[in-house]
């Protein structure tokens, strides 16, 4: 086979590189430096999912010639519906390999990097090496980690620090899509009330008194699994495993005259399942790489900053200038204000972060500028901070002080200004 | 009791667990659709000139892509072109190895490899040749998608051979930075399952309880002797009830109407919460108070129920008419005698004990049976009067009308629109083209290149270029007069300028496609062809418009 690719390979996608436009910038030079700035820009693909598997394709195809993927999971036969990279032998294989391979194949001339593992795995030398940074993630978790890495990595002096994130997400029929330039433009964190979690249903409803086919699932996972089967790790994979949860969430609900368990529920509740299909991931995707593209050449203005889209209805969208919050708690400098109810003890304080939209944090340690809260790690500072749990907050700070929340599952502090009712 | 469970009963089946994600959506009725439908994609019709070798259809392979992956039953290519260089740069679905082969098979090969469940065959010959071979050909096909442009004596014969046989067909284009697509539906599309915001749909019947419901709420009467844990465990609907019948007490019978109202009922029911328990408040009276102005509404008919109510073949359905008028003209029946529509017989979660939660769902479970029951011997009543239908409309057709009977939709379907064809378009597109940020003026520039395309095809252009100067003004300005002919001023300075911009745009990649902009585009198109195929969710009512340069959309009823 020839090494090189005839220039007419690359026609359509040349002409629009090649040619000014009506809206492209007046300084804008149009032709071969942006063609080869094109060509040498080196993209990463965060996920190899529904959106990884469009991007990459999309990537290729808009002229990117090196790109990096991420994905640490391997493939399953529910995602054979949207991942199109992805055939029934596959099955088991891990998704950044199988993906990158496929298009590599596909598309001439590109070279696709996978790694499969963790992006917390990687450093900031790893990611100082991209020009932009495409996401195309199902967990907020995630895309916290990488946001707030990126905005830690901008140095004012080095406009090489700054990295692109563009950011796309899907649900059913609705997703969105954004460009965040870290510590410029809005951010992860200024939305996360956007991205929050659905209301878990109260402790005592699964305990005591359920009324709904998804109270007695849950009862059956949480509580049925833990009395019964407390030695084995429950896995939502493990189809053995649902159907155990499935039928003693049958057998509860008939004692409590409830109808409407199936085992498509039950997996639903237990894996937090999300609709997905092909075509909303392919609209996200290629919203996200359009981004890209405009980003890497300047031959058309990119996206300023949000795009949401509902396909319920007919084809609904709104393009809007997401707000940056100057009491983000990443790349804002002020701290948040969180209203707390000050006769909370601090114990159910830290339950609430969990779930409040605003913060979201399962596992916090905090302190005010003077002495530690509560601490998990190291032990010896746990075992000394773990009084406090059961002290209430008005005996602990005042009202208006401003408290540091540090989490495992990110590397910043957040901090909030409590308020008291 | 638990260890005694068999282990993976009732698990579901290989094709199950590889469409879970989307059988949440449109459930097994929807998929069912789907695998009974063969789509036709009309991909290209041959060459523009001898200058370039046409339509690059990556818009139509990327939306097929989107209808294999959910395993459409079937799919036809028509496309008579043969792969070049450039093809390669913009289609995922070609390889190396395509090169000098026929589009339609190579394209057909490689779709066909994303799921084995799915049919597909090509033509490698033009529509306008196919429709005239073969008489049958259109009808083995539930929608027709086209990528645009195609000349217009193909579209037009396509669109209404398609349009006789009551087919949808998709007409789409994509060009540089732009793209649109335009449904063309049979005159009328009736919509059941339009899956509405389950936030919307709530119909609680609170001021015309009937009398199952009013008795329970009856038995509620005094809260005052209960423990604190029974009362903070009442049904918040029940404690709505027994409030409104203490305020109609000292209002002379009547429910709080207005928000002033309202809002002083609201505070009765908050006030009457226990706040010295443990808890230090009550969750079903927290549920309560907010219940209440979304809640205490008469029941309304929603404008486009009512605006089916009104037409003709609700009012008098035939032999041939389809279930959805026999069904919609029994439930409008049902409406005039009882002023509500069939009561759905859902009910919300809230704060109860289990028996009284699901006595509750009970009592609203039983009068939507029974609801359903009325409308199914009114259907009847209608299939007997009306000879000649082949068999009873199904129980669970009914059962699913009813309960969906709020949110019904019907479309009148319009033709693929374009400037010189009906009045209602020219219209349209005056009324919207003077908007700020209006797409319009890219829907005009498609038009244009539509016509230069057509020109070229039909040998009536010398230069044969798609980047012709005089072709575009001379084009240009013949839209323009069309839809000035009857007022110069109605389409301002501005838009014209818009117009013009548009035009440069997709004049800059001389008609070429590019791939993020299809592979968006086809993402779009499958998502309507989706819902036209499984008669669920609302499409598109006529025209989508995409700009990629801005990163937005708009659609128009065209």
């Amino acid at each position: 086979m020839a090494s090189t690719v005839s220039p007419l390979r690359w026609k359509h996608l040349h002409k629009v590189l090649s040619k000014a436009g009506p809206f492209s910038d007046e300084d804008w030079v149009p032709g071969q430096e942006t063609i080869s700035a094109l060509e040498t820009s080196k993209v990463l693909v965060i996920g190899a999912g529904g959106l990884g598997c469009e991007i990459l394709k999309n990537l290729a195809l808009s002229g990117f010639k090196d790109i990096h993927v991420i994905d640490m999971d391997t493939i399953d036969i529910s995602n054979l519906n949207r991942q199109f990279l992805f055939r029934q032998s596959d099955i088991g294989k891990p998704k950044a390999e199988v993906a990158a391979a496929f298009v590599e194949r596909r598309v001439k001339g590109v070279r696709i990097t996978p790694y499969v593992g963790k992006i917390q795995d990687k450093d900031e030398d790893y990611y100082m090496q991209f020009k932009i940074i495409v996401c195309g993630l199902d967990s907020i978790e995630a895309r916290r980690w990488i946001n707030a890495t990126l905005i830690g990595m901008v140095d004012p002096e080095n406009p090489e620090s700054l990295k692109p994130l563009i950011d796309g997400g899907t649900e059913g029929f609705k997703g969105q899509a954004r460009v965040i330039l870290p510590t410029l433009s809005s951010c992860i964190e200024c939305q996360l009330d956007m991205h929050a979690p659905r209301p878990a249903v109260p402790l005592c409803t699964i305990a005591t008194i359920p009324r709904q086919p998804q109270h007695c699932i849950e009862w059956a996972h949480q509580i049925a699994w833990q009395e019964k089967r407390k030695d084995e790790p429950f896995d939502s994979d493990d189809m053995d495993h649902i159907a155990w949860v499935y039928n003693a969430a049958l057998e509860r609900a008939k004692q409590f005259h409830i109808h409407g368990v199936t085992f498509q529920m039950t997996q639903g509740v237990v894996k937090n399942i999300i609709p997905a299909i092909a075509s909303t991931n392919a609209v996200i995707a290629a919203a996200t790489t359009s981004e890209a593209l405009k980003i890497a050449t300047s031959c058309n203005p990119y996206l300023d900053n949000y795009m949401m889209y509902a396909g319920e209805e007919g084809v609904y969208t709104y393009t809007f200038e997401a707000e940056k919050k100057p009491d983000c708690p990443v790349c804002g400098n002020l701290a948040r204000n969180m209203t707390v109810n000050p006769d909370m003890t601090l114990q159910e304080y830290i339950d609430t972060l969990g779930d409040r939209p605003e913060a979201q944090l399962k596992k916090p340690s905090m302190r005010t500028e003077e002495k530690t809260l509560y601490q998990r790690f190291p032990p010896q500072l746990e075992e000394q901070t773990r009084p406090n749990l059961k002290r209430k907050l008005r005996d602990l700070v005042e009202d208006g002080q401003e408290i540091a929340v540090s989490d495992p599952a990110y590397t910043i502090d957040f901090r909030y200004r409590l308020l008291f009712t | 009791m638990t260890d005694a469970f068999p282990s993976a009963l009732a698990g579901p089946s290989s094709k199950e667990r590889k469409y879970d994600r989307q059988l949440r959506l449109w459930a097994a009725s929807g998929q069912q659709a789907l695998e009974e439908s063969r789509v036709l994609l009309v991909n290209s019709d041959g060459p523009w000139g001898n200058q370039s070798t046409g339509v690059p259809g990556v818009v139509g392979v990327e939306t097929l892509k989107n209808l294999v992956l959910p395993g459409i039953g079937g799919f036809t290519i028509v496309d008579p072109a043969v792969v070049t260089e450039a093809d390669l740069g913009v289609n995922f679905f070609l390889e190396e190895e395509s090169l000098g082969k026929p589009r339609a098979a190579e394209t057909c090969r490689l779709l066909r490899e994303l799921n084995p469940d799915v049919e597909g065959t090509y033509q490698n010959k033009s529509i306008a040749e196919l429709l005239q071979q073969e008489p049958d050909f259109l009808a083995q096909h539930r929608l027709v998608l086209v990528s645009g442009p195609i000349k217009r004596s193909s579209l037009d014969a396509l669109r209404k051979a398609a349009e006789a046989l009551n087919i949808p067909v998709l007409y789409t284009r994509s060009v540089g930075f732009y793209s649109t697509f335009s449904l063309q539906l049979p005159a009328t599309f009736p919509i059941v399952e339009t899956h509405p915001d389950p936030e919307t749909t709530q119909d609680l019947r609170l001021l015309n309880p009937w009398p199952e419901l009013a008795e329970a709420a009856a038995r509620v009467n005094n809260l005052e002797s209960l423990d604190d844990h029974q009362h903070g465990h009442v049904p918040y609907l029940l404690l709505l009830l027994h409030y409104l019948e203490k305020w109609k007490g000292a209002h002379g019978g009547n429910a709080p109407s207005n928000y002033k109202e309202k809002s002083e009922f609201r505070e009765m029911v908050r006030s009457s919460a226990r706040i010295k328990n443990a808890e230090g408040g009550e969750e079903n009276y927290d549920e309560a108070v907010a219940a209440v102005l979304k809640s205490l509404n008469p029941f309304t008919l929603r404008s486009s129920t009512q605006e089916i109510f009104e037409m003709e073949e609700c009012k008098s359905p035939k032999p041939e008419s389809s279930d959805f008028w026999l069904i919609a003209s029994a439930v409008r029946e049902f409406f005039q005698q009882h002023g509500v529509l069939p009561l759905p017989g859902s009910l919300p979660d809230m704060k109860a004990q289990s028996a009284d939660y699901v006595s509750l769902q009970n009592i609203y479970k039983s009068k939507a049976r029974k609801d359903v029951g009325e409308v199914i011997a009114i259907v009847r009543r209608i299939e007997s009067q009306l000879s000649a239908r082949p068999a009873h409309i199904p129980e669970k057709e009914i059962e699913i009308f009813c309960k969906n009977a709020a949110h019904i939709k019907v479309i009148h379907g319009r033709s693929i629109p374009q400037i010189d064809g009906e009045a209602h378009t020219s219209k349209a597109i005056r009324n919207n083209i003077n908007i700020p940020d209006s797409l319009v003026p890219a829907f005009i520039a498609f038009q244009v290149l539509d016509n230069i395309i057509t020109e070229i095809q039909e040998g009536t252009l010398p230069s044969e270029s798609l980047d012709d100067e005089a072709a575009w003004t001379a084009q240009t300005d013949r839209l323009m007069a069309i839809l000035t002919s009857d007022d110069p001023s109605a389409i301002d300075e501005e838009a014209r300028e818009h117009i013009l911009d548009a035009t440069q745009e997709l004049r800059r990649t001389e008609g070429g496609e590019l791939h993020n902009i299809s592979s968006l585009t086809g993402g779009l198109v499958a998502q309507e062809a989706l819902k036209v195929i499984t008669r669920q969710y609302v499409p598109l009512d006529n025209t989508c418009l995409f700009d990629g340069v801005r990163s937005r959309s708009e659609m128009y009823k065209l």
